[in-house]
């Protein structure tokens, strides 16, 4: 980044200015927007180094782990979060659910020409915030600008690196049979924030994004000393899409038993206004994690000791299955298939 | 959820499954049609069948109104937003179903038209009101249930006075459908569809209310019980049912009473009646052309009938060769007896309409019980 020298240059008008496309030409315009929105907030000490690059100390021992998101939501701004913490929640998660501890995280923003200045401010102010309670900074970054017309506000891609302890990596080939599934919380609550604000419904009682960093709790998870199979965060395509991945890469079915599985009530009814299944609806601050049998209930116990794990709960077993079908006992007593979720989840007519 | 969890719950379905079990005759086999898509879903989704002994069996029904509605009438619907550049307004699962050109109005979307999925009709005025530059048709279908809200649209656009709002109507009727189920040779004579009794539609009947059925249950010897669309409202019309068989008897009988009578909302029956005039022919999905089994919109709201405002031909476009929606529409077969079915055939790539909406037959089998096929 190169210095601005003050006084020469107009201050950015965060309150009233927008996005022009000079902010995106590599040029002073872009320098001013990074130094004085971007380096305002995100400041450290890796960002601080200005290069092009972020000069990082090297991990001791372990492996590396890097991950990379890139957010898409509309609206940017919704009951419970917005999306800039969304791509620094959303990043960290993916990197811890493979056992890592969070390190560092790019950004990179693409912005839309005519967009405003303060919603950016709103959003980089997230950013930081989300950032610095995660103790995982954001050391590098960058923006383009794309003309009025083709983007929608804000894009945002995060990368995080992190490094797992050596003999300490999870996967999603792990699930064994035998093996518990748990998972953190509440399922649906992200999705149906979203789709609350999006379509104007006014439901009675307000859905809120469940975004968050799930490194502490997995952190805590695995000082439980549970033998921890697989960790995943399920997020679009939800629970299901989620467990029909897992099931695939490890090459075993799994059997869910449907009275256990955690949802709020005003998730439930605002899907069942809508004809939408909870299991398939996007959280953002849930994960699953898959256990060895006999370490389930020690795992849950860790899971609701911690704040985002309260309402943690053991949801089905893994089995050896050669179709691998996620499967479920329904509150009913009968049995129905959990399938992947086919394209988008779109209410029914009636 | 009050009023709903009372009606999933695991251990009245035990109680209910036995007691069925007790009184289905095991000399006997009894076959009953499950009219609404509602129904099939809930059968599939709470797993209904496991609990039912194995002499009672299920037939899916055609009662989906996305699995009814022809491939010439989404063609119309996409034609009108490529072509005459309108902002096409319709339900969620309508956006899927396949059309000519292995189109649907989601590829149509994604070509260019401006098609948008709305929670009511009312959005799609809303929309009109909105955007008086463009031309905004909301594409109405549906059974009796969704029809009363889209004659509300049309006269609030009436009142509103909208020049850039109209209706492509293809809104069809439940008689119709079961008239020609129990008409059709698979049931009358040749005997391939046994049919011994209708789960008779759940909101259908909250408009047109029990009556409308009598006269299915008098004249084919068919009994009917109108049940909701919970899991145990299913099981206790099954019940119903069986007990009507066993003692001989056709009757209707009303298991939703909690929100259908037998005259049912004759305000919403009014408002259709204001708004809409029977269409003489109308073509089904898997029924082909029925007589008297749709609505048009009448003259004086001729403004607002995109039919009319549009140049607009009905082509009539058959089916996938080796699609068997038709026969399963019927009940003549079940969703694994289609070649197409979980092969070329699936909710990802849908062939058929049966597998678009979550309510129709191949969509309910393949996502909830293809586990049984294995």
């Amino acid at each position: 980044m190169s210095e601005v020298r003050k006084g020469y240059v107009r201050p950015l008008d965060i309150k009233h200015g927008q996005v022009d496309m000079a902010h995106g030409s590599g040029g002073r315009a872009m320098a001013q927007l990074i130094e004085e929105l971007f380096a305002r907030h995100l400041g450290n000490e890796y960002l601080a180094q200005g290069d092009d690059g972020a000069l990082l100390p090297a991990p001791g021992a372990g492996r590396l782990v890097m991950a990379t998101d890139s957010h898409v939501v509309s609206p940017l701004f919704f009951p419970g979060g917005d999306i800039g913490c969304l791509s620094v929640h959303g990043t960290i998660n993916d990197v811890a659910v493979m056992g890592a501890t969070p390190l560092w995280l790019s950004a990179g923003f693409i912005l839309e020409e005519g967009f405003k200045l303060a919603d950016l401010a709103l959003i980089v102010q997230s950013m930081a915030k989300a950032a610095k309670e995660a103790g995982v900074p954001i050391v590098t970054g960058d923006t383009k600008v794309v003309e009025r017309g083709k983007g929608d506000g804000v894009f945002i891609t995060t990368t995080g690196v992190g490094v797992v302890a050596p003999g300490k990596e999870l996967s999603g080939r792990n699930a064994q049979p035998g093996d518990a599934i748990l998972v953190s919380g509440t399922l649906g609550d992200h999705g149906m924030a979203i789709m609350a604000v999006r379509e104007s419904l006014g439901f009675e009682s307000p859905i809120v994004s469940d975004t968050a960093a799930l490194h502490g709790l997995i952190a805590a998870m695995r000082d439980s000393g549970a033998e921890i199979h697989v960790l995943r965060d399920p997020t679009r395509g939800g629970l299901a899409t989620t467990l029909n991945e897992i099931a695939q890469q490890s090459g075993v079915g799994m059997m869910l038993q449907e009275k256990a599985l955690p949802v709020k009530p005003a998730v439930n009814a605002a899907c069942e206004f809508l004809g939408l299944d909870p299991l398939y609806v996007a959280n953002e601050g849930k994960l699953v994690a898959i256990c060895a049998q006999q370490d389930a209930e020690k795992l849950l116990a860790a899971m609701r000791a911690h704040p985002l794990g309260g309402a943690a709960a053991v949801i089905g077993t893994v089995h050896e299955d050669a179709h691998h079908f996620v499967q479920m006992t329904t509150g009913f007593g009968g049995k129905r298939i959990v399938d992947w979720l086919s394209g988008e989840q779109l209410p029914r007519i009636c | 959820m009050k009023y709903i969890d009372e009606f999933r719950d695991g251990e009245v379905a035990r109680g209910l499954a036995e007691a069925i079990r007790r009184e289905a005759n095991p000399e006997r086999r009894y076959h009953f049609m499950e009219f609404c898509g509602g129904h099939t879903h809930a059968i599939s989704r709470y797993g209904v069948s496991d609990l039912l002994p194995d002499n009672v069996k299920m037939i899916h029904g055609p009662g989906c109104p996305v699995c009814v509605l022809p491939i010439g009438r989404v063609d119309q619907a996409i034609r009108l937003a490529l072509e005459n550049g309108v902002t096409l307004c319709t339900y969620g699962d309508c956006l899927r179903v396949p059309a000519s050109d292995s189109l649907s109005l989601l590829k149509a979307k994604a070509r260019g038209g401006d098609i948008r999925m709305v929670y009511s009709s009312a959005d799609a005025v809303a929309l009109a009101q909105k955007n008086p530059d463009k031309q905004v048709v909301f594409f109405a279908i549906g059974f009796e249930t969704t029809t009363p809200p889209t004659a509300v649209a049309i006269k609030q656009a009436a009142t509103l006075g909208l020049k850039n709002f109209s209706v492509l109507c293809c809104h069809v009727l439940t008689p119709s459908a079961i008239s020609s189920i129990l008409e059709s040779p698979e049931v009358r004579q040749w005997g391939t569809v046994p049919l011994d009794g209708f789960i008779g539609p759940a909101h259908v009947s909250t408009i047109i209310g029990s009556r409308p059925y009598e006269f299915f249950a008098e004249e084919y010897r068919k009994p009917v019980v109108i049940a909701g669309f919970e899991p145990l409202d299913v099981m206790q019309a099954i019940r119903m049912l069986i007990r009507q068989v066993n003692e001989g008897r056709a009757e209707v009988e009303n298991e939703f009473s909690r929100a259908v009578d037998r005259d049912g909302n004759k305000k919403a029956q009014q408002l259709v009646a204001e708004v809409f005039e029977m269409r003489k022919n109308f073509e089904w999905r898997g029924l082909n052309i029925l007589p008297y089994s749709a609505l048009r919109i009448r003259s004086q709201f001729a403004e607002f009938d995109a039919e009319k405002r549009f140049p607009l031909d009905y082509q009539p476009v058959p089916d996938h060769k080796a699609c068997e929606c038709g026969a399963i529409l019927r009940g003549v077969k079940r969703p694994q007896d289609c070649k197409l079915f979980g092969t070329v055939c699936t909710p990802e790539n849908p062939i058929g309409s049966c597998m678009v909406s979550s309510e129709g037959a191949c969509a309910a089998h393949y996502t909830y019980g293809r586990y049984k096929d294995v």
